[in-house]
């Protein structure tokens, strides 16, 4: 079972992109779960939400605590919260960032998804949207495979902006 | 005067108290409202006075259900009726406790969502069924069980909170004057959407006065001014006559009052209280009539 | 049709595949979700019903029942204070002997303001007529939904049925979800004592001391005739769309020597606690209760059991410890776990059946 933690901020669609990539998965042939933590729910407050891969049904409802990899779709979340907290060894972190940092024994992915988002005028209420984009990165990664993450996302999003963003983010991620 | 249907859909053997207008203007209400119809009530009187299981008093389809819940089930049940294609009539009948106080949110629900169904509100202006006590449609000093000197509080104005939802009919109505009643709950169930008719139900045991002066009660609340008849149709206010009339020339309230154990010792406050708030009323109703409002 | 969903979702779409005729709605979370979803379904044709937006709960289980008793399908769904709020109306539903059918999803009773997953809101309305059961899986919530209208308005039964999720741990979970053509598999709404006012009835009239127990006691026949609906009606859905459903879901406790028995999203969780307990050499089974009301008839005979109560009655224990302690011979170790969303993992359950004492019972967390 691969096990996936994805911070974000309220409002800036990290339950979403957790529901997106359980839905890629699942394309890919998968059993995926996908849930998030829920808080008090406000905008701009840091959010958690996980996502689970198995070849076998998942019958684990706790949250992740170790995961194989985590998701930082805002790097200003990094000064409030641990987010490398549980990760396993050799984990790899996947941040939308212009400033790759370095993380001693983690691969490091880095992509600047809110210039993707701003670049293609994927925003809504004046925020770039990361959600879908992403799912561009972790298919170029291999952690879902490019068709089913680009079939997730039309099926939920009518706004073809939205694959063009995820395939954009696919060709800028650094493997 | 046309002479009113003799179906009769309220057998004689109802268990209601000798003197009960509430019964009494089941019987003209049903008159009007036929057999396609369902008597939604609540906990109140009427709960009581069908007779107890296996037998029944009436001839139409009843369904009581719990005290705050009558305009809810209505509301359920209009809309499965409807989409049958079913006409039936869906007819709450309830006191004023499950009206005015209990029951005030649902009421209020199933107005504003435009349900299909005539409320009727048969006011004894306290808890008839549990043996008097104070309700929010109490007037100002009247002796209860639970205001035994005297209720303080003023009668909640129902019917200026119903108006405020501006449903298409609402009227008053008294069974002391049966044609009207049964010409109004007529033309409520000729409208679709929804109405609201309030009675005023004297109350022998309650009101404590012998039985048979029922009817000259009630004739005494309107010819005093403190029940006006009226109805307001598409927001468009009609006053009954003899209401017009005791606004001009009222008989005076104390002859209402004094009729009445209820009232017995009532203070000259209270009593000043309660005509100014009937006076206020007929400015009101007189000036939105005029249609200074 | 193979897709993804949120437990709300599947029960939504179970919902519509019902065709209600009637939906009352009212809004409290995690379950909005829901009745927004067939909010969208009537608005978009999808689905052929009247949609009555009540301003209050009470008002969506007295709505549900004017429509059932006017002859059409109903569905609610509520939580928490959404459902204590209907609590009168839920014994009014069963005594009227009204089949509704309706989501709970489980979560804590305030003060203070929680949202989270707990049992107690379903179990406060034990008494109250209604079947109960609980799922696990974002499929278990559409299948179970399905599956409660047809046993619902067996003429066996003519009882509600409400169908229990967890609140944010199944309700907002997202998985895979095979849904499914349900054909006449739920036959048409018939309620042989619906309104015909050409046959004028009076319903719900005073009932004397003479002749009001039988009334109450044709709704404990009914209750008890549906386990056997329940078993006809789970082994149909099984012909027909091959999951396999039972009053309790056993994993490897055929030769256990220790049982966990849980509800809902734990009682799933507690599998992998098997699997662990397994590996390490303890002989663990597991039993995860389904329904609730009727109470299933558990053989735990010869084992050792490990309850977990996701809920508490004050002053007298856990409800599934007592309902155990109640109907079966054993003595079970009772563990209080989970109440208003407390984090609960396998490891935790491994460890809850490691340091079991049978008799005794134990707060997770709490050590004074």
């Amino acid at each position: 079972m691969f096990e996936i933690r994805i911070h974000s901020r309220g409002g800036q669609g990290g339950v979403t992109a957790a529901k997106l990539i359980a839905q890629a998965a699942f394309h890919d042939g998968k059993c995926a779960t996908a849930f998030p933590f829920y808080g008090a729910e406000r905008r701009g407050a840091p959010v958690v939400s996980f996502v689970r891969i198995s070849d076998e049904p998942i019958k684990v409802y706790s949250q992740v605590r170790n995961p194989d990899m985590v998701v930082v779709l805002d790097a200003s979340v990094m000064d409030a919260t641990d987010v490398f907290a549980g990760l396993k060894e050799g984990g790899a972190v996947v941040i939308n960032t212009t400033e790759p940092p370095s993380i001693k024994g983690h691969p490091v992915h880095a992509v600047d998804l809110t210039g993707i988002a701003l670049r293609v005028n994927l925003v809504v209420a004046g925020s770039p949207i990361l959600n879908t984009p992403v799912l561009g990165s972790l298919a170029r990664i291999g952690l879902i495979s490019k068709d089913a993450a680009l079939k997730a996302i039309a099926e939920t999003f009518a706004d073809p902006r939205n694959v063009e963003a995820a395939k954009t983010a696919y060709e800028e991620t650094k493997q | 005067m046309n002479p009113l249907p003799s179906e009769e859909y309220v057998h004689k053997c109802t268990t209601a108290c000798a003197g009960c207008t509430s019964s009494l203007s089941l019987r003209y209400v049903l008159k009007a409202a036929g057999p396609d119809t369902v008597l939604v009530v609540p906990a109140c009187c009427t709960a009581v006075l069908q007779g107890v299981y296996p037998a029944t008093a009436m001839n139409v389809t009843v369904y009581n259900i719990a005290f705050a819940a009558a305009a809810a089930t209505a509301a359920g049940m209009a809309a499965a009726f409807r989409r049958q294609g079913r006409s039936t009539n869906v007819i709450c009948y309830a006191g004023d406790g499950g009206t005015v106080d209990i029951g005030i949110q649902a009421l209020s629900g199933a107005l504003e969502r435009s349900t299909d169904f005539l409320y009727i509100c048969y006011d004894n202006e306290a808890y008839g069924n549990t043996g008097m006590q104070r309700s929010g449609s109490t007037p100002i000093g009247a002796v209860t069980t639970t205001t035994p000197a005297g209720k303080i509080d003023q009668k909640k104005d129902i019917d200026r909170i119903v108006a405020a939802h501006n449903i298409p009919y609402m009227a008053t109505a008294s069974a002391a004057y049966p044609q009207d009643l049964y010409a109004k709950v007529k033309k409520a169930l000729s409208i679709p959407g929804p109405k609201f008719i309030h009675l005023l139900s004297p109350c022998p045991p309650g009101w404590r006065y012998s039985a048979e002066r029922s009817v000259e009660v009630g004739k005494l609340a309107v010819k005093t001014g403190l029940w006006v008849l009226y109805e307001r149709e598409h927001g468009q206010l009609k006053i009954n006559p003899v209401s017009k009339t005791a606004m001009k020339r009222p008989v005076p309230i104390e002859d209402y009052l004094s009729v009445q154990g209820r009232f017995r010792g009532i203070s000259k406050e209270a009593e000043r209280a309660l005509k100014a708030s009937m006076e206020q009323q007929h400015r009101r109703l007189l000036a939105e009539e005029a249609g200074a409002c | 049709m193979l897709t993804t969903a949120t437990g709300n979702k599947a029960v939504a779409a179970a919902a519509k595949e019902a065709r209600p005729g009637v939906v009352a709605a009212y809004p409290i979370t995690p379950q909005t979700e829901i009745v927004e979803q067939l909010a969208n379904y009537v608005a978009d044709g999808s689905l052929d019903a009247d949609y009555i937006p009540v301003e209050s709960e009470h008002s969506a289980m007295a709505a549900c029942i004017g429509a059932s008793a006017a002859g059409v399908r109903t569905f609610t769904a509520t939580s928490s204070h959404g459902l204590l709020y209907m609590h009168e109306m839920l014994h009014w539903a069963a005594g009227a002997r009204t089949p509704v059918v309706m989501a709970n999803v489980n979560r804590a009773l305030g003060p203070g303001w929680n949202t989270w997953a707990e049992h107690t809101d379903a179990f406060s309305q034990r008494d109250t007529g209604w079947l109960q059961v609980f799922v696990s899986t974002v499929q278990e919530a559409y299948d179970a939904t399905l599956m409660a209208f047809r046993i619902a308005e067996d003429e066996r039964v003519i009882l509600p049925v409400m169908v229990n999720l967890d609140g944010f741990s199944l309700s907002h979970i997202t998985q895979s979800l095979e849904t499914v053509e349900v054909g006449d598999f739920i036959p048409q709404f018939h309620l042989s004592h619906a309104i015909d006012t050409e046959h004028p009835r009076g319903y719900g009239t005073m009932t004397g001391p003479d002749i009001y127990y039988r009334f109450r006691w044709d709704i404990e026949r009914s209750m008890r005739a549906s386990r056997e609906v329940i078993a006809e009606t789970e082994a149909e859905f099984a012909r027909r769309f091959g999951r396999v459903y039972g009053p309790v879901e056993e994993y490897r406790s055929e030769d256990a020597d220790v049982v966990i028995v849980a509800l809902g999203t734990l009682g799933k969780e507690a599998e992998v606690a098997v699997d662990s307990l397994r590996d390490d050499g303890v002989k663990a089974g597991s039993m995860r209760l389904r329904w609730f009301r009727p109470f299933p008839r558990l053989d735990l005979s010869g084992r050792e059991v490990v309850v977990i109560d996701r809920d508490y009655s004050f002053g007298f224990g856990g409800v599934i410890a007592q309902s155990i302690r109640a109907t079966t011979r054993a003595e079970p170790c009772s563990v209080i776990a989970g109440l208003g969303g407390q984090e609960v993992t396998y490891d935790d359950i491994a460890r809850f059946v490691r340091e079991r004492e049978a008799g005794k019972e134990t707060w997770f967390g709490v050590s004074d």
